[in-house]
């Protein structure tokens, strides 16, 4: 039963090309949370502005963002949207899926936070001639991002990880893309996979760790 | 001068303030007690339009505060207000704290704003902690901050919602030398008040509030010495 043979080797051999598939992998993580930042901050004030139109827009981005699988948020943005002729490459449907979800996680850890915010916040910005952007922008808004700051890096980490869903639409560039063709070639499936898996895990670790440190010097209040 | 006329507010069911009248005069000190639910510090947030009213009118320097075209935002540049609760902007040093709306409302520059901001905090007794978080500050500096962050607007009127309501008693003192001072300067003042030794001390004129009305008001002296209106007596009784 367990007589299969290690081939350890012709994984390491393989490591420089796994470890630029995993810059590309961080790459896209990066820039899905970039995105996903900015639309979430969108949708948060969409919630905000008392518009019905905006408000119901920005609870369904977030409601199917967190209740349905982000493999189908991924092929959406690729088969879905071919579909109707609009053709996004592995790479681009990839990024646009996981910004999606990011978004949709991010709005709802803001909306957590702004609850943390007591009203009287705005209320004295206000009375200080503020519109009520100037006291979201300049008063309610830092506050926000600092209690969500260390949610948002599960989020982060998250997107890490979602990133290897790539290889179902046809992403071949990232790490596991890279790994999945080395194992097609090689059938030496394990080694290739545990060794991306502890790339992965290196990956998610090291961006917690710089999470926190970076948390522990911008937010000295 | 903050002329207000037959205000009248509800919440829902509950009418907090029946057709007020007062008119407060440029270098007044107006101070307003009675007792809570009378609609004092309602009162207050109407005349800076953080309240609707329901009907009457409020007028600020020829401004009528609840009328369709007026700028809440620029009006509020010349009304400062302090609250109960301090305010403080958590994520903000004292300094910039008081810096923030005249560098953003104003249009002030960062110089030009600090140059303000040090003068106003050095005024409140705060000039050693422009670099200090509020959460680091006693409930008095935070408090006296406050009043600093308003008076940086350079505003023609400051109105005090029970300013020292939420300070344990030793701070208190801290607080209204404060108010003191911008009297004696000759600031215009509304002070929502319960402290009463306060009120007969800086006032020009008391205010009593009770249930909605404006039951009696007149020079301390007089609205205290010799109160007209038996809840203003009662109330009196209760407070000694």
């Amino acid at each position: 039963m367990f007589s299969y043979n290690f081939h350890w080797n012709q994984a390491f051999k393989a490591l420089p090309q796994m470890l630029d598939g995993a810059l590309v992998t961080l790459q896209i993580a990066l820039l899905s949370m970039a995105i996903g930042l900015v639309v979430a901050l969108a949708l948060t004030l969409f919630r905000l502005s008392g518009n019905r139109i905006l408000n119901g827009f920005a609870t369904v981005w977030v409601e199917i963002a967190r209740n349905t699988p982000a493999l189908f948020q991924i092929y959406m943005a690729h088969f879905g949207l071919g579909s109707f002729g609009i053709h996004l490459s592995p790479y681009t449907a990839l990024l646009v899926g996981i910004a999606f979800n990011n978004a949709g996680y991010l709005a709802e850890n803001f909306r957590g936070a702004l609850k943390a915010i007591p009203e009287t916040q705005t209320r004295a910005g206000r009375s200080l001639g503020m519109t009520p952007l100037q006291a979201f922008r300049y008063i309610v808004m830092p506050q926000m991002l600092r209690i969500a700051f260390l949610p948002a890096t599960n989020q982060m980490v998250w997107a890490i990880l979602m990133t290897s869903l790539g290889v179902t639409v046809g992403m071949n560039t990232d790490l596991a893309g890279v790994t999945q063709a080395l194992n097609a070639v090689s059938f030496r499936t394990f080694e290739f996979f545990a060794l991306a898996a502890v790339i992965y895990y290196v990956i998610a670790k090291a961006v917690t760790l710089a999470a926190r440190l970076a948390a522990t010097r911008m937010f000295r209040y | 001068m903050i002329e207000i006329e037959n205000v009248r507010k509800s919440f829902g069911q509950l009418e907090v303030l029946k057709g007020i009248n007062l008119t407060v005069q440029k270098g007044e000190v107006l101070t307003i007690i009675g007792g809570s639910g009378s609609g004092k510090s309602t009162l207050l947030t109407c005349i800076n339009g953080l309240e609707d009213i329901d009907s009457g009118r409020i007028v600020v320097d020829g401004t009528d505060v609840h009328a369709k075209g007026t700028d809440l935002n620029k009006l509020r540049r010349k009304l400062g207000i302090v609250f109960q609760q301090f305010n403080a902007f958590p994520h903000l040093t004292v300094l910039e704290n008081v810096m923030l709306a005249p560098v953003k409302v104003l249009g002030q520059s960062k110089a030009e704003a600090e140059a303000m901001a040090v003068k106003q905090l050095t005024h409140v007794g705060l000039g050693d902690k422009l670099k200090v978080y509020p959460s680091r500050m006693s409930g008095g500096q935070q408090q006296r901050m406050a009043i600093a962050r308003a008076l940086a607007m350079s505003p023609a009127y400051m109105l005090f919602d029970e300013v020292t309501s939420a300070l344990d008693p030793q701070l208190v003192g801290e607080v209204l030398d404060t108010l003191r001072m911008l009297a004696s300067e000759g600031m215009t003042m509304i002070c929502v008040t319960h402290e009463m030794k306060f009120a007969r001390e800086v006032s020009d004129r008391v205010a009593f509030f009770h249930k909605g009305v404006m039951a009696e008001i007149a020079p301390p002296e007089e609205l205290f010495g010799a109160p007209k209106d038996p809840e203003l007596k009662t109330f009196l009784a209760a407070t000694h």
